[in-house]
């Protein structure tokens, strides 16, 4: 029961805004001590899954083709891409990447799209260009981004050997329940469909809005 | 066989420029933060779980006291160059996209588990030689462009690692039991409508609290998936499982601890509001869990 000390050391590090990194240090450090774990075991739990989870962290290995290509001019090309385009607008834009994003990840394409490779670079200024004069780029944004996460989080889980179904398979194996991963991925066949319509009215609400605030 | 032996040593490669361009604008503080994520990249399988552990605290430290300083803006320059450019940003994802279905054809060439990280890495390596053999640049300007947006990620670039091994060591102290001790007493009853709603919100806040639905489907399941909704419900358990991840996922656009996903892009598009793609998200978070508790109890009524 003590244990859950190290949730309350998460709660309360988020409300006082401590840096995220310490909390996460001190909740650690707080649930193993409560467990009766020593000090230097911890340590080592901690550094051996730090050690196993480095292929999180990869991904910005595209950061100098993007910050190179950003020095040549690609948001500006990316904007003047958009306003050649007859009829484009912020939220129907965004509906196409929604569509894209979330028929790749389900086909298991989860990388070839993301927030360093293609939102920063290209989408998001495309999103901001298709805007009425005088939208606040920063909520453009926040929605492209936004519609990156929703995209991929409710596209991947429909592709059967993603982490997360073979997740679920391994850990209700641990309970004899056998499953195949088709089993589960088709069940995320709702959820994905009424995302893409939760999602997608509020994008194209967003166009609205934004030609209602500008006329 | 090509795997992380690839994979890790470019990532690492990457994190030494990022360290010596920070060197040169005499920011230590972020460049310590970089050698040491470069030195996990190139030594982490060589200085034992100890090790690991000192490299954490000395990272942890380096970004939790302030020390990582921004480097000196820019002038974005007008563009010199046309369409072509979308052709090595394009490269990227082709190449992950070609990559990912062909090395699954040849198993023996590259370790099918990495084969979209070695995909994304030669599409990285690709582009970035188009990029030199046709815009010439300096071999250290893509490292120092790259480096600008590394800055503005900061410490939030380990933070999914942190989560990881936070996770590691609340499996390690018996998290799982405690939390489902806890929820067990909060479902009235037998109702099945309070155990698939307190089932999916657990999902939702045990996700946020996590920064991932990943660390919360063991303990919900233990919790209340398998002895009510699969017990007692008798309820069919790929839709249990399936939909109770989903319910997480929702939890995950709500939360900063999911840096990834909601702190990085807020700094890459350069926000003034960190939470901004949180504040984005709910309004579609919030009627798709709600989505999901119907979608669920409708299922297994």
């Amino acid at each position: 029961m003590l244990v859950l000390l190290g949730i309350a050391v998460i709660a309360a590090g988020f409300l006082l805004r401590f840096n995220p990194l310490l909390v996460v240090a001190a909740s650690a450090l707080v649930t193993g001590l409560c467990a009766g774990i020593e000090p230097l075991h911890i340590l080592a739990a901690f550094g051996k899954a730090f050690n196993d989870s480095r292929y999180v962290t990869v991904v910005y290995i595209v950061l100098p083709v993007i910050g190179l290509l950003e020095r040549y001019g690609l948001q500006t090309r990316a904007r003047a891409l958009v306003t050649k385009l007859r009829g484009a607008t912020t939220g129907r834009l965004l509906l196409g990447y929604l569509l894209l994003r979330q028929i790749t990840a389900a086909l298991g394409l989860t990388t070839i799209a993301g927030h360093p490779q293609t939102v920063r670079p290209l989408i998001a200024p495309m999103a901001e260009a298709a805007a009425p004069e005088g939208s606040d780029p920063e909520r453009i944004r926040a929605l492209t981004a936004a519609t990156d996460n929703i995209g991929l989080f409710f596209g991947e889980d429909i592709f059967i050997a993603i982490g997360s179904i073979l997740l679920m398979k391994g850990v209700l194996e641990g309970y004899g329940i056998r499953l195949e991963p088709l089993q589960l991925s088709v069940w995320a066949i709702p959820t994905a469909i009424a995302a893409f319509v939760i999602h997608g009215t509020r994008l194209l609400l967003f166009d609205r809005a934004a030609r209602k605030a500008t006329r | 066989m090509i795997g992380t032996n690839l994979v890790y040593p470019v990532a690492g490669l990457t994190f030494t420029a990022f360290a010596l361009f920070a060197l040169r604008d005499r920011r230590f503080g972020s460049a310590a933060f970089h050698a040491l994520i470069a030195l996990s990249f190139f030594a982490g399988d060589l200085i034992g779980d100890i090790g690991n552990g000192v490299l954490v605290l000395a990272l942890v430290a380096l970004g939790g006291s302030g020390a990582m300083r921004k480097s000196p803006p820019r002038d974005d320059r007008p563009a010199p160059r046309g369409n072509g450019l979308f052709v090595p940003a394009l490269v990227i994802p082709a190449t992950a996209l070609l990559g990912t279905l062909l090395f699954k054809q040849l198993p023996g060439l590259v370790d099918p588990k990495q084969a979209t990280l070695v995909a994304l890495t030669l599409g990285v390596i690709l582009a970035l030689a188009i990029c030199l053999a046709w815009l010439r640049p300096s071999p250290v300007t893509p490292f120092a462009e790259g480096r600008r947006l590394m800055d503005d990620i900061g410490w939030a670039a380990i933070l999914p690692q942190m989560l990881a091994s936070l996770g590691a060591v609340f499996l390690l102290a018996g998290m799982g039991n405690a939390v489902g001790g806890i929820i067990g007493h909060l479902i009235p009853g037998d109702s099945l409508f309070g155990a698939v709603l307190v089932y999916c919100l657990g999902m939702a806040l045990f996700t946020m609290v996590m920064g991932n639905a990943f660390a919360a489907f063991p303990v919900m399941a233990a919790a209340i998936g398998l002895p009510l909704l699969i017990g007692a419900h008798h309820g069919s358990p790929a839709p249990i499982a399936a939909i109770g991840m989903l319910a997480g996922f929702c939890g995950t656009l709500m939360t900063p601890m999911a840096a990834n996903y909601n702190l990085v892009p807020a700094a890459l598009l350069e926000l003034k509001d960190r939470n901004g793609v949180i504040k984005a998200q709910i309004p579609t978070a919030l009627p798709l869990l709600a989505f999901n508790v119907l979608l669920l109890w409708a299922v297994l009524r």
